[in-house]
């Protein structure tokens, strides 16, 4: 007789026996003896062509049968024979195109586990998130949703850009911040609240305004690009600094009933470069045709339907699932509930990436938006406390608003109310024999009412109410409302 | 559920740190109460004899293998399971380990992110042949 001492795991199929004996003869004959006897080893020992198992290894003494006749090897009297399990194992194969696996703690999964359990998103695309390292430029309207579900998704390193403090003004749409936060940094409020939503991520912040000094050196440590800023400047800013640095740029805007989405300067899986933002736009608009959020208004909604969606944007682009927004360029009209999608295409002419391109590196963009033409002369200009004193002194001047009516009615400082399209037409009803103040909210439409009234009428006793009427109220009478 | 004594687990983590960044892998001794309950008494410590990359497979030899059963039956133990580390990785079991997985065996992982950071969890095979995870207990003197 020879002895097959059986291994653990199989025992509980042998009456819990480590040791059989067996007839002598072969390895064949040795195993077909113990499936006969024990049935329910065969399963466990013979693949279903009846074959030994790739993964059970058959010992005699301490030689495998592999290095002797396999099956057919003799089992001689009193040899031992030993059935052994292949034990093997490791961690998860990295997913492909990876440069490493990013590890997920018990928590995460957890928290991610809507993300992995979605057909075709999974793990691999949850890795991606964690792996990937997007900067948010504006942490306002577009940036607080934007944000918040970047944060909440498990982008694993974010960066935030934004050089302002929280207003009581921005709480109607800047999801982001609350009433404890007004008056500290965006950047920092963004921080707390987007920390104490998932803890499991990397925040950078950056407490600057983004100019072509600095713009290279934040944006090279990103891997996508969100824009969410408010101003041409820092659009063509943001544009340029992704094209130069080759990196995507999920752009989105809003004014007033109206929101944009694209994504710009997107390479996509063929190796085709999309568009980007000057290919639509080469150039600026006329400085004042396009007036910012805080002059034009905007429904507080509006930036958290658009941010969502820039968002996703965001993700799609790190994910690679879906088709993303590239070359393709959405607008919502939030009024009449509709949306158009535009295709986009690269243009020859576009002067950072066309045929021939004139922008090698970053230039000055206030100037080349107009919003610092070096040809203009300066307006004379009068500070909140100046006019207050003047007021004080009793002074003869006159003080116009060209401010819309709405506004006028939530609050004014005594002026008189000529809105900006109407200035030109009223231009008799402007003193020119003695000081004249123009005032608007914070200063951008009365200046362009002075240069148009100095340029057709010669007016030159015209002065700019530095601020406008907010800084009049900060200065001067804290117990008016601002808005 | 499955009891490990502090001493073992002492052992396992210092094999698990002594091998990163590659996989250790080796025996768990010990005992199996009338309830199911495992209770963990000693380890067998084995080379990894993966060929090749070491911090993401692990191997253990036939005749490792066999010095374990051996092991056991000297000791009048139960050959319990096995035990391997997932360096930097979640100490939950890859494709790779429920593919060449036993019945009976507990597997017990151990996650080792750095030298502060070690988890572990301990995994039986179910019958269709997919792990569930099994709870482990600290030993406890009562």
């Amino acid at each position: 007789m020879a002895t097959v001492i059986i291994p653990t795991p199989l025992r509980k199929f042998t009456n819990n026996t480590a040791r059989l004996q067996v007839n002598t003869g072969t390895i064949h004959s040795t195993v077909q003896e113990l499936t006969q006897n024990f049935p329910d080893l065969k399963k466990h020992l013979l693949d279903e062509g009846g074959n030994i198992r790739s993964y059970v290894n058959i010992f005699i003494g301490n030689d495998d049968i592999r290095d002797l006749q396999r099956e057919k090897t003799p089992v001689k009297e009193d040899a031992v024979i030993s059935i052994v399990p292949a034990i093997a194992g490791g961690t998860p194969d990295p997913i492909p195109g990876s440069a490493s696996t990013p590890l997920f703690t018990k928590e995460e999964l957890a928290r991610y586990n809507r993300h992995i359990i979605i057909p075709g998103f999974g793990m691999a695309a949850q890795q991606k998130l964690k792996t990937a390292k997007v900067l948010v430029i504006g942490s306002g309207g577009l940036g607080s949703p934007v944000l918040l579900y970047l944060a909440a998704a498990g982008i694993g390193t974010i960066g935030i850009v934004d050089f302002d403090v929280v207003d009581d003004s921005n709480l109607q749409r800047q999801v982001l911040f609350g009433v404890n936060e007004i008056g500290k940094p965006k950047v920092e409020a963004a921080r707390r609240r987007l920390e104490a939503l998932n803890p499991y991520i990397r925040l950078n912040i950056y407490n600057t305004h983004l100019n072509a000094q600095n713009a290279l050196d934040i944006l090279k440590d990103y891997d996508v690009i969100a824009d969410g800023t408010d101003n041409f400047p820092t659009r063509y800013l943001v544009n340029d600094a992704s094209v130069l640095l080759g990196k995507p740029n999920v752009y989105a805007s809003i004014f007033q009933f109206e929101g944009q989405v694209s994504v710009f300067n997107y390479r996509n899986a063929q190796g085709q470069l999309g568009p980007n933002y000057r290919d639509l736009y080469p150039a600026p608009p006329p400085p004042g045709l396009v007036p910012s959020c805080a002059e034009g208004g905007v429904l507080g909604v509006l930036p958290g339907i658009i941010g969502s969606l820039q968002a996703l944007e965001v993700i799609k682009v790190i994910t690679g699932i879906g088709e993303t927004l590239s070359g393709r360029f959405y607008i919502f009209d939030a009024l009449n509930f509709e949306s158009r999608t535009f295709t986009i295409r690269p243009r020859e002419d576009n002067p950072i990436n066309g045929k021939t391109p004139t922008i090698t590196a970053l230039i000055d963009y206030e100037q080349f938006c107009g919003m610092r033409a070096v040809e203009e002369a300066p307006l004379k200009e009068v500070t909140a406390k100046e006019l207050y004193d003047w007021q004080v002194r009793g002074e003869k001047f006159q003080l116009i608003d060209v401010r819309e009516p709405h506004e006028f009615d939530i609050v004014n400082i005594g002026g008189e109310l000529i809105p900006l399209g109407a200035v030109a037409d009223n231009s008799d009803r402007i003193a020119r024999d003695k000081t004249v103040v123009v005032h608007c909210k914070v200063g951008g439409r009365s200046a362009k009412a002075i240069r148009e009234l100095q340029e057709k009428y010669g007016f030159t006793n015209l002065y700019n109410l530095k601020g406008g009427i907010l800084a009049y109220i900060d200065e001067v009478q804290p117990e008016l409302t601002k808005y | 559920m499955i009891i490990i004594e502090p001493r073992v687990k002492q052992l396992l983590i210092d094999d698990a740190l002594n091998t990163f960044p590659d996989e250790c892998c080796g025996f768990l001794f010990g005992r199996e109460e009338s309830d199911g309950t495992r209770v963990v008494i000693d380890i067998l410590v084995v080379d990894n004899s993966k060929q090749g990359d070491k911090t993401r497979r692990f191997e253990i030899s036939p005749i490792d293998y066999m010095t374990a059963e051996q092991h056991a039956l000297d000791h009048e133990w139960n050959l319990l399971g096995i035990y391997h580390s997932h360096p930097k990785h979640p100490a939950i079991p890859s494709e790779h380990d429920r593919v060449a997985a036993q019945p009976y065996f507990s597997y017990v992982i151990l996650s080792v992110l750095d030298s502060q950071t070690i988890h572990f969890r301990s995994w039986l095979l179910n019958e269709e042949q997919q792990f569930e995870e099994e709870k482990i207990t600290d030993y406890q003197f009562t």
